[in-house]
């Protein structure tokens, strides 16, 4: 089965989705991301759905929650690179994400975590 | 079996088309100066010949549906949606027809009344399918001119433009119905992605009227905007909208509405943390 890697960047996880979600790679995401987000006591998750061409109501559901948990985990998520398309479907599936951040590209993701490429995040001076 | 009717037009076939241009011209009365003399001979003679040739090869029964005589049919209609006929104008081109071969065929057969029957029978069962066929294409034509007219409405009315770098203005203009809103959506989404932007104005100055389904839709394309991690303002909020708006409770949901494009551009560049300062006279 495929897995999706989580990178660890200063006090951030970045996870890039490259293959297409499925309903069983979703709840592994969420498995992993939670375990490494306490383990590695980070501050912000970036999740990159660039490469998603289908976001279905169940992964979308599965992305605000993931966000949620996180949340509570004291972790700050941003989701960066949703396409047009992919927009547009969940806004008509009623699914706008009200509780989750996002931003246009990974660029201004780290940005908005204040999670710098150097390796020294910032997040923690902001909390 | 030559069909008689062929044979007909082929003895006859100048005579007829000088009958059929006259009676054409009588029906089509002041009309008639829209078309030149010289492009309604070439016209009728182009029909006249097909019409003997798909009678001399299938005969009156068939001849209603074969390509060739249809292909000509078509030409002809369009070239009179084109110069601007009316539906019954174009119907009269086949019709008139009808008298002129009438004429013809009764000084043929005024004597055997079963053949001239049979004979005027088939014509104008003929040439009354021609004439609907000409009906249905000239509405075609109609429709597609219709049809195209409104893509390029569409595309006219959703212009998305920059601002200023990063921020996007979409002057919406025109009803909004769930159609427009579809293609209003996916240009300021693609233009998101192409300019790179982090805020968009949607100035609604051209908006007549926002009852609740125009207030959604603009809420679904603010949503879409924000998932992709752009912000939206609203602005060109008229007095009697902002009234309709509160009349009807319409919730907007924390987005940010401005009276005006220059209000919103103003919040847009204090959001960005910039300001534009009066140059105080100094030469630079």
């Amino acid at each position: 089965m495929d897995r999706i890697p989580i990178l660890k960047m200063g006090e951030c996880l970045l996870v890039s989705i490259q293959v297409d979600m499925d309903d069983d790679l979703a709840l592994a995401l969420r498995d992993s991301l939670t375990s490494r987000i306490v383990q590695d006591k980070a501050r912000g998750v970036l999740i990159d759905i660039s490469s998603l061409d289908i976001v279905d109501s169940f992964i979308g559901r599965m992305l605000a929650n993931i966000a949620a948990m996180a949340k509570i985990l004291d972790a700050q998520t941003v989701l960066v690179g949703m396409r047009p398309s992919v927009a547009m479907t969940l806004v008509e599936l009623g699914l706008s994400l009200p509780g989750i951040q996002t931003a246009l590209n990974v660029d201004r993701g780290l940005k908005l975590l204040h999670c710098s490429p150097q390796g020294e995040s910032s997040a923690a001076k902001h909390h | 079996m030559p069909s008689k009717l062929a044979s007909l037009i082929e003895q006859h076939e100048s005579e007829l088309l000088d009958e059929w241009l006259e009676h054409q011209k009588r029906a089509l009365g002041s009309a008639a100066q829209r078309i030149s003399d010289g492009q309604m001979r070439t016209a009728s003679q182009r029909l006249l010949g097909a019409l003997r040739m798909t009678l001399q090869a299938h005969g009156p029964e068939a001849a209603a549906k074969d390509p060739a005589l249809l292909q000509v049919l078509d030409a002809v209609s369009h070239e009179r949606v084109a110069q601007g006929f009316s539906p019954s104008e174009t119907a009269v081109f086949v019709f008139s027809l009808k008298e002129a071969l009438y004429d013809r065929l009764q000084k043929e057969f005024g004597n055997d009344a079963a053949a001239f029957s049979k004979e005027t029978w088939d014509v104008t069962r003929l040439l009354d399918n021609m004439g609907l066929y000409t009906f249905e294409t000239y509405q075609k034509s109609r429709d597609d001119i219709i049809r195209r007219q409104q893509q390029e409405l569409l595309e006219l009315s959703t212009p998305v433009m920059e601002l200023w770098d990063g921020i996007l203005a979409l002057p919406l203009i025109g009803t909004l119905d769930s159609g427009r809103t579809q293609i209003v959506m996916q240009n300021l989404l693609d233009a998101v992605v192409a300019k790179n932007a982090d805020l968009a104005i949607i100035d609604i100055t051209g908006v007549p009227t926002v009852d609740t389904l125009v207030a959604q839709h603009l809420l679904k394309t603010v949503s879409a905007a924000r998932l992709m991690g752009t912000d939206c303002i609203i602005s060109g909020i008229r007095p009697q909208i902002a009234q309709t708006i509160i009349h009807l409770g319409v919730e907007l949901q924390g987005v940010v509405t401005k009276a005006s494009l220059s209000g919103a551009f103003a919040y847009a560049l204090e959001h960005r943390k910039m300001s534009i300062v009066k140059n105080s006279g100094i030469a630079t």
